[in-house]
């Protein structure tokens, strides 16, 4: 329940690209075909065609071809799967860890700086 | 919820920061201190922030989202030992519903000229809730926090 699977890192990995996130937040709305994909960027093809690869890959997008039209649909299983990392006490703990390293590194020992940042 | 399960796990984080033992016990310690780095999520509100730092003591935290599900943090404060250990066992909540117990000891030990932070947890988890993701945070909230970890 709160291991990472291998899976996980796929699924990072394809969501470490912006281009890739826009895709999983314009399919996350429902399906859309892959020249409906390609229209907010400034992209080939081509290009959009290994982003659909990377995410079918990590299992994070399906795709099937409808006529001359593929199709691409959101796989909410592997998503869940990310969120429920997120979601889980060790990566809460882990982020506030990390934010107290942050706290530490910003203040010094006899004079704790202001907060930077809200 | 029709399925009642109570699930056990442990799980222990280790870090080493650059400061000495009684700067990171003070962030523990103190309420200011500890506002800076326990706190929520960015855009959240703090609805309740109390803590009375001694063994018996108590803390109290309730953020979320505005508008949004209340998440309620009891702690109980069972040991401390300055510069050392702190051990407190805390009970999260989702507006009304109780979705785990857990114990949590923070071991604190001078290494060179920082200190190496032993967390473990010992956690109780209710009905299925802490495999439940989707249910607290959604899409979007997935991926600002992948922004956030990514920016780091």
């Amino acid at each position: 329940m709160l291991n990472h699977p291998k899976s996980l890192d796929l699924v990072f990995q394809a969501l470490s690209d912006p281009s890739r996130r826009v895709m999983v937040e314009r399919l996350s709305r429902g399906p859309a075909s892959v020249s409906d994909l390609a229209k907010p960027f400034d992209m080939s093809l081509p290009a959009v065609m290994q982003h659909l690869q990377v995410l079918e890959a990590s299992g994070l997008v399906r795709s099937v071809k409808q006529g001359r039209v593929r199709v691409c649909r959101i796989e909410p299983k592997a998503l869940e799967k990310a969120e429920s990392w997120f979601a889980s006490r060790r990566a809460s703990w882990e982020r506030k860890l990390d934010r107290l390293g942050e706290f530490l590194a910003e203040s010094s020992d006899d004079h704790p700086k202001p907060r930077r940042r809200s | 919820m029709t399925t009642r399960s109570a699930q056990h796990d442990t799980f222990t984080i280790e870090r080493r920061y650059p400061a000495t033992p009684a700067r990171v016990f003070n962030a523990f310690a103190d309420q200011t201190a500890k506002a800076r780095w326990f706190g929520c999520v960015d855009g959240w509100t703090v609805a309740e922030q109390t803590l009375d730092f001694r063994v018996g003591g108590r803390e109290v935290w309730r953020v979320g989202p505005p508008g949004g599900v209340e998440h309620r943090n009891d702690t109980y404060y069972h040991d401390i030992v300055p510069n050392e250990r702190i051990v407190w066992s805390y009970a999260m909540s989702l507006d009304d519903i109780r979705i785990s117990v857990s114990l949590s000891t923070v071991e604190l030990s001078a290494d060179g000229d920082g200190t190496r932070l032993v967390f473990t947890e010992q956690g109780m988890y209710l009905d299925g809730y802490e495999g439940a993701g989707d249910r607290v945070v959604g899409t979007n909230m997935l991926l600002d926090n992948l922004g956030a970890e990514l920016a780091r």
